[in-house]
């Protein structure tokens, strides 16, 4: 069983350090990790435990874009599967894996929030509204 | 139910990235007054209106400020839940794009209430294109000597819904994983960092501005005996115009979803996302918006008569499956279950016996699990087997016939 370690004011700063270590290099390698475990004086598995523990965190090396799509229903209602398979052509990848170029990280996640506008991603904090698979491939155009 | 604009009186009328709009439409004004009377008086008003928590739950906000000045503490802290997670719900979203300034008074107005000199605003990690806005809001607000005596710190979630849950939100502005805490004791008592803490959504706090300047009998003659004021509420699905609504909470279903929404050939409709009710078309025109009778935190969302109910079932409960924290096993074991279970009837091969199973396993949920989310996880299934008992049946039927 982990220890927790007692409520330090020091360890506030960790997921504030793991968002920008992951907005510097695209993921949180271990060495990245084991940084930020020393500077806040809490064990390397703690800070992981953290680092996996919420979905927009990513332990494995990430495209430089990541496309999340919402699988929720009020997008499903709205066709979301048919943009979802469009992506996937589009990209040539499934969810959970990124183009051989390194351009693009495609993944599925929950309500963003946007059903008003649904079926509807994020592409890194853009959100993208009001899809239809035929937009889909003027919408990653815009992306480098 | 009329419409009514109260929390959002200022959308669409103010520029949410100049404070001096805000100040002509009477913004500050409530603060100002407040802190005119003692932290005690402004917590009075506030238990006077009948404000009762937007997040879901529906306790007394006066009670709980009350409960925090009461508290031993060396410090109180204010956290602003900004992490609306639940599916089908962007009416926080709305309020923070449209009028950040609201938010920052009541903020202030209850930090004043219970003397905290920290306030945290937590947001979910979706809505970080809005982050920029709300940080820019705070610091108008300061450079107008609005926050002189609390600071607002806005913290970032990462995708998790389980944070949108008080307890996980504080281990998570902690620094840790977003898991649960046993109550008691309560945010109140020992919340962030052990201290005293009042955990408000972001539409209650919207309310707090409104009550101050208008009082408590202005605000007590919108709802019904126990739900007073008025709901923001986000309606998506088959509907001809989702969008935002607010409405005052003593009228039905109907003429939101209907009338305003422009909803046709509606089949059910799902109030309060994955961990809300689910309720029949026939029950539109007798289900009270309040807590009297079914109340949604924002989600409204609406199935029309094209949509298999027991694939609706199944993903929602493949959703809490998947944003289940792990802590205690009823809900974590208990909704990986129901999800095969369901898969069984949506595929037509469930047994008989599944339903009886499915009975048991929903009741033992939400006797047992820790939190909100594993208690009310069975909510659609239990729903659903009221009424729409034939739909799981019908699905049994076909296995049997294909075994003979």
């Amino acid at each position: 069983m982990t220890n927790k370690p007692t409520s330090s004011k020091n360890r506030k700063e960790m997921l504030e350090l793991l968002q920008e270590a992951q907005s510097q290099t695209g993921f949180l390698s271990q060495e990245a990790m084991a940084k930020i475990a020393e500077s806040l004086a809490v064990s390397k598995s703690d800070v992981y435990g953290v680092a996996t523990f919420y979905s927009f965190l990513s332990t494995k090396p990430q495209g430089r874009n990541v496309i999340r799509i919402c699988q929720s229903l009020p997008c499903h209602l709205k066709d979301g599967q048919g943009v979802i398979d469009s992506i996937a052509k589009e990209l040539g990848i499934k969810p959970g894996e990124t183009t051989k170029d390194g351009k693009f990280t495609f993944t599925m996640t929950n309500c963003i929030g946007e059903c008003d506008k649904a079926p509807a991603m994020l592409i890194n904090d853009d959100v993208h509204g009001n899809l239809t698979p035929a937009r889909i491939a003027q919408i990653l155009k815009t992306y480098k | 139910m009329p419409e009514k604009r109260i929390v959002s009186k200022n959308c669409g009328v103010i520029d949410p990235k100049q404070i001096d709009t805000y100040i002509k439409q009477d913004g500050f004004k409530a603060l100002q007054k407040a802190m005119t009377m003692t932290p005690e008086q402004v917590i009075a008003e506030v238990k006077a209106s009948g404000l009762r928590g937007r997040g879901g739950a529906g306790f007394p906000c006066g009670l709980k400020w009350e409960g925090v000045r009461n508290a031993h503490g060396l410090e109180t802290y204010v956290i602003c839940n900004a992490d609306e997670g639940e599916v089908g719900t962007f009416k926080d979203r709305y309020l923070l794009q449209n009028d950040p300034f609201s938010l920052v008074e009541g903020i202030a107005i209850a930090a004043y209430a219970i003397g905290a000199r920290k306030s945290f605003i937590y947001q979910r990690g979706e809505y970080r294109y809005l982050l920029a806005q709300l940080k820019d809001a705070i610091q108008q607000a300061k450079g107008k000597g609005f926050l002189s005596h609390t600071d607002i710190e806005v913290r970032e979630g990462s995708g998790a819904y389980v944070c949108g849950e008080e307890m996980a939100l504080m281990e998570s502005i902690e620094g840790k994983r977003g898991e649960l805490r046993y109550k008691p004791p309560f945010p109140t008592v020992q919340g962030l960092w052990q201290q005293p803490t009042t955990i408000n959504n972001v539409e209650t706090l919207m309310n707090v501005p409104q009550i101050i300047l208008n009082g408590a009998t202005w605000y007590n003659q919108f709802g019904t005996e126990r739900s007073k004021g008025t709901k923001v509420l986000a309606v998506a699905g088959d509907v001809a115009k989702p969008g935002v609504y607010e409405m005052v909470l003593n009228g039905f279903y109907k003429e939101l979803i209907i009338d305003l929404a422009g909803a046709k050939n509606v089949k059910f409709v799902q109030l309060g996302g994955a961990t809300g009710r689910i309720i029949p078309a026939s029950m539109l025109e007798t289900t009270l918006l309040s807590w009297e009778g079914v109340f949604s935190a924002g989600p409204v969302t609406v199935y029309d008569e094209s949509r298999d109910v027991l694939d609706t079932v199944h993903r929602t409960m493949e959703f809490l499956a998947e944003e289940s924290c792990g802590k205690c096993s009823p809900c974590r074991e208990g909704c990986g279950v129901m999800v095969n279970m369901l898969e069984g009837f949506v595929k037509g091969t469930a047994a008989e016996k599944d339903i009886k199973i499915l009975e048991e396993l929903s009741s033992t949920m939400m006797l047992t699990s820790l939190c909100g989310l594993g208690q009310a996880a069975p909510n659609s299934v239990m729903d659903t087997l009221k009424y729409f008992r034939e739909a799981y049946e019908e699905r049994i039927q076909k296995t049997e016939v294909v075994k003979k």
